[in-house]
């Protein structure tokens, strides 16, 4: 031939398939968006402040370690932007607005890029600036709840005195005063089941809506961007443990209203599930998620939090490449000569 | 079709097909080149030496290259004419072998092939012609076929597998082959359970060849059995379908051991396009020098079935079918899962060519490759159960000799991992860099 193109020679194969990280990840972001429009209707403006902050802190973070690390920066993969919307959510709405900023350079710069980047941290980013903020700042990070709005009065908690008008979750009144406490401050249980499974409750920004934390989870199931394994694991394991012991005596507690309050929607669908701390195959999956459901129920009951699965990931993370190991997939054929 | 479709239990994907481009299109007859180049180096086994010199004059079909010692298979000229050299070509899988070049005498008669009746002849007359017509195995690696039907006596073979599968997309040459030639293509099947000395036989073709599927099935039922049991088989479309031991478990429900011959199942394999050549060879003492091939992809002006003779360049092929298109960005030779991507088109098909791809931006991914983010698809996408993922980042962290405990040597390169891979990762490039490491 006279004209001499350049081809790409590269090894086989020479198609893929059109998915990527990037999609993944953006996609993934799209299902956490509804529930933080709700939540501005449900605390208020600034839960979307707070959100913007943790983002925009969670991803120059990246950019600027990746800078000083003269590595490629790849704050286009959507990562570090879930990541900033992930810390967001399990953040209480009437925190100030600088708090997410010490949680997201804690989350990207500690737990994820000092542990090499994407694809080598142990723990969750997300869920290690969490760790770290209330450890930091106690009374901001379990005080500064919310009485949902019912009016649509959504710039009522700008401005000062938020503290005057705190509230408890659920799930703190649940473990310091009994059931019957939770039916007089938040109505009957069918209001609580209908109410708690819209949003409308206090707790953190994002994690309040089972209906729409579940609708981007079964999207991402639709697109097989995860498995049902992690998310039914951790769900039904918190359920079953919660009937057996959460009640006044055994098979009495409330399965229902265990999985409506806290953060288990999210925390199942959206942070167990994260392909680098968890395990792939599913055995392990399935190990994963019952640990973590054992363990939310554990703190639960007997931690000093009211809430246990931000903490029951974090203790399950490292336990994920183990499972890795010892649950791979089967081999086409394990026995030499097998002759079947 | 209400049938249930054959497949194996563990991995594989289901890429793009793509061959909408070229599946409708009848073979075609590639006029005879000015000349051709004959590797002596074209497949699995010792090359070839050459037995004609310099200036020699050859006919079509003469033997021009044997094997002295070892396993292979003889050559043979695919046009007359004269020799013009023996000389150093580009070869696609490892970069340049030598080939005689022969430059072709327009004035020459076609060969003339008179069919016999093979019934006559003993097993071993028909292993003779078999390896006198120097076949191999077409659809993959060029195993030669008259040892691979020569299986040691304790194997127990008692299944004969043809496949017909084509599960590399864009190549359509075996749809063509089983809905233009399916008498040939039994009796092929007929030939190797002969030498075999048994009576089972299955053709396994993916069910997006709904039309060949029913021709290979009214043909089998109109030729007389002779106690031959050919059953044609529908498979679900699963790359890796064709792959040997894939078929064989998809049709016969065993599982070889991972690194191992069919044999050891009881299995033998060969491809449609092998039995139509075992054919020709027996029946019509034709050696094996044309092939027939797909040349395909947006990157070519006329995607076309193309028969040509071994040996033809790629350049002559292309300038056949109008040339290429200006946003041609890949050539690869062989499918787009397993083929070999080239750098020119100074190439000849050799016997195992099955295709030639063109492909454009549009059709492949140039992205650079991430980190791993331990997704695991590509555990889920491994019909071998390996894990690609552990094999790339022990290689990229300087431990690749350290890769044998994931199945390194079970991997037969079908490409579904990196074909998965959303952080675009090269694995079969790090399976193929672990393999050479771990040798040493």
């Amino acid at each position: 031939m006279s004209e001499s193109p350049l081809w790409t020679v590269s090894v086989s194969p020479h198609i893929k398939s059109g998915e990527s990280v990037e999609r993944i990840m953006w996609t993934v972001v799209g299902c956490l968006l509804p529930p933080l429009i709700l939540s501005v209707f449900i605390f208020g403006f600034q839960t979307l402040i707070i959100t913007l902050v943790s983002v925009g802190a969670c991803v120059a973070t990246e950019a600027i370690t990746q800078k000083l690390f003269h590595r490629p920066i790849t704050i286009r993969d959507g990562s570090a932007v879930i990541t900033g919307l992930l810390l967001a959510y399990i953040i209480p709405p009437g925190v100030p607005y600088w708090i997410p900023v010490l949680g997201a350079v804690m989350a990207v710069y500690v737990a994820k890029h000092l542990l090499g980047g994407i694809g080598f941290n142990i723990f969750n980013p997300a869920l290690i600036g969490r760790a770290f903020l209330v450890a930091t700042f106690p009374v901001a990070m379990t005080s500064a709840w919310l009485p949902p709005i019912r009016d649509a009065s959504i710039f009522k908690y700008m401005g000062p005195g938020i503290d005057a008008i705190s509230t408890a979750t659920p799930l703190y009144v649940l473990k310091h005063y009994g059931i019957q406490a939770v039916i007089e401050k938040f109505g009957s249980m069918s209001t609580i089941y209908g109410d708690f499974f819209i949003g409308w409750r206090p707790g953190c920004i994002g994690e309040t809506s089972a209906l729409l934390l579940l609708l981007g989870g079964l999207y991402l199931l639709y697109k097989r961007y995860i498995t049902w394994h992690i998310p039914v694991s951790v769900i039904v394991t918190i359920a079953f443990l919660t009937w057996v012991f959460g009640g006044e005596k055994l098979f009495a507690g409330s399965p229902l209203l265990a999985i409506l309050s806290g953060g288990v929607m999210l925390g199942a669908f959206f942070m167990a599930t994260d392909y680098v701390t968890s395990p792939s195959q599913p055995t392990g999956k399935l190990i994963f998620g019952a640990g973590i459901g054992a363990l939310t129920v554990l703190i639960r009951f007997k931690g000093g939090y009211p809430e246990g699965i931000c903490y029951a990931i974090l203790l399950m993370n490292p336990l994920a490449p183990a499972l890795e190991g010892w649950f791979r997939p089967r081999r086409f054929a394990p026995e030499k000569g097998a002759f079947k | 079709m209400s049938e249930t479709l054959l497949t194996f239990q563990k991995g594989g994907v289901h890429p793009h097909e793509s061959k909408a481009l070229t599946q409708h299109l009848p073979i075609e007859t590639l006029p005879i080149p000015e000349g051709v180049e004959i590797l002596l180096s074209q497949h699995f086994g010792a090359p070839c030496e050459p037995l004609v010199k310099k200036k020699d004059q050859v006919a079509e079909g003469d033997v021009i290259g044997e094997v002295e010692a070892g396993l292979g298979a003889c050559i043979h000229a695919s046009v007359s004419g004269k020799i013009r050299n023996i000389a150093t070509s580009a070869n696609p899988v490892s970069i340049s072998s030598p080939s005689i070049i022969i430059k072709t005498d327009p004035e020459a008669e076609p060969r003339v092939n008179t069919p016999c009746n093979w019934m006559d002849l003993s097993r071993e007359e028909l292993l003779a012609r078999i390896k006198s017509a120097g076949i191999v195995g077409i659809g993959g690696a060029g195993f030669p076929t008259h040892v691979k039907l020569s299986p040691p006596p304790e194997a127990k073979v008692d299944t004969l597998i043809l496949n017909g599968a084509e599960c590399e997309p864009y190549l359509t040459t075996d749809h063509r082959l089983m809905l233009e030639h399916p008498q040939e293509v039994i009796e092929g099947a007929k030939i190797i359970l002969t030498i075999l000395g048994i009576q089972e036989c299955h053709i396994g073709i993916e069910a997006n060849k709904s039309d060949a599927i029913e021709e290979m099935k009214r043909v089998s039922r109109e030729v007389s059995s002779n106690g031959f049991r050919i059953s044609i088989d529908p498979l679900k479309v699963r790359y890796p379908q064709g792959s040997e031991k894939q078929l064989i478990e998809s049709i016969t429900g065993r599982r070889g051991p991972g690194v191992g011959l069919p044999f050891d199942v009881g299995a033998i394999v060969q491809n449609v396009g092998t039995a139509r050549a075992i054919y020709e060879a027996v029946v019509l003492e034709k050696p094996l020098y044309e092939k027939i091939v797909t040349i395909s992809g947006r990157g070519i002006e006329r995607p076309a079935n193309l028969l040509v003779r071994v040996g033809t360049k790629l350049s002559d092929i292309v300038s056949f079918l109008g040339g290429t298109r200006p946003d041609l960005a890949k050539v690869v030779m062989g499918g787009p899962m397993m083929g070999f991507a080239i750098p020119t088109l100074d190439i000849p098909i050799t016997k195992t060519t099955s295709g030639v791809i063109f492909l454009t931006n549009d059709e492949i991914d140039t992205n650079p490759h991430g980190q791993c983010i331990r997704c695991g698809w590509c555990l889920d996408a491994c019909p071998m159960g390996l894990s690609p993922n552990e094999i790339g980042i022990y290689v990229e962290g300087g431990r690749a000799e350290e890769t044998s405990q994931f199945g390194l040597f079970e991997c037969f390169e079908c490409g579904c991992c990196a074909y998965t891979c959303p952080a675009k990762r090269p694995l079969v490039q790090f399976i193929r860099l672990a393999k050479m490491k771990a040798k040493k």
